[in-house]
């Protein structure tokens, strides 16, 4: 398991040669990245600056691949997210998934992306035509997780 | 009750501040009390930490609930819904 929070863009075929480098016994890599589109809920975006939460943003990451780890069978884990001042087009997110068969590693990167999604403690301001803003959470994303049977957690729902 | 109290996104902007060193009264035993006990400060504080108002919590950088019972140079955070992604 690799996570790592970083201000610097990541190279993915550099990243997914390093986490399956030497082990013939993997059959599957599923990836995710995801980028800084130029426009969210109507607005255009010029830039977008990404908080976290040193420390718990970290713990967080690996709680949710170790229990990624139990669900399913797999040989190595990578996230990466990136923090700090961001533009359009760049990538935020990584999650890179190793296994023996392909159907572990779809399963696994797309529940990681949900559960980091709701619990992994990141907050993105958005710069708009109209000032900075910062971006509400979706209630897509706390149903997004309730396909894998984890209510969402910490603090009202309102 | 000593606790560090930690602030983030637009929780931090509006209060203004990032962290502070709190000293709690000895009636005040979970997060959410310690919520309450900041609503009474009044003005920013009671707006921002509203009953009602989506926020999360986390006590010792683990996400919580109300229910969560602190100790003595616990580090309570306060933020909105995360976004990250």
């Amino acid at each position: 398991m690799t996570i790592r929070v970083q201000t610097v863009d990541f190279d993915l075929n550099a990243e997914l040669a390093q986490l399956r480098q030497g082990n013939p016994g993997i059959g599957a890599v599923v990836s995710f990245v995801g980028l800084v589109r130029d426009i969210n809920d109507g607005q255009n975006i010029s830039a977008m600056e990404l908080e976290h939460y040193p420390g718990m943003t970290e713990k967080a990451l690996e709680q949710i691949v170790v229990q990624a780890q139990a669900r399913w069978d797999l040989i190595n884990t990578l996230v990466i997210h990136r923090v700090g001042p961001l533009q359009p087009l760049d990538q935020i997110v990584l999650v890179a998934v190793a296994t023996r068969h392909r159907g572990d590693a779809f399963a696994a990167c797309e529940f990681i992306m949900d559960y980091l999604k709701t619990q992994a403690p990141f907050w993105k301001k958005e710069q708009t035509p109209e000032g900075s803003r910062w971006v509400d959470a979706r209630e897509t994303d706390d149903l997004a997780l309730q396909k894998w049977n984890m209510p969402a957690q910490g603090g009202d729902p309102a | 009750m000593n606790i560090q109290l930690r602030f983030f996104a637009s929780v931090r902007e509006k209060l203004g501040m990032s962290e502070q060193k709190v000293a709690l009264p000895a009636d005040i035993n979970t997060v959410g009390e310690v919520r309450s006990w900041l609503v009474a400060r009044g003005d920013v504080w009671a707006d921002v930490l509203a009953p009602g108002r989506a926020l999360r919590m986390a006590y010792n950088q683990q996400m919580c609930e109300p229910d969560t019972k602190i100790s003595e140079g616990a580090e309570v955070a306060f933020f909105p819904p995360v976004t990250g992604g």
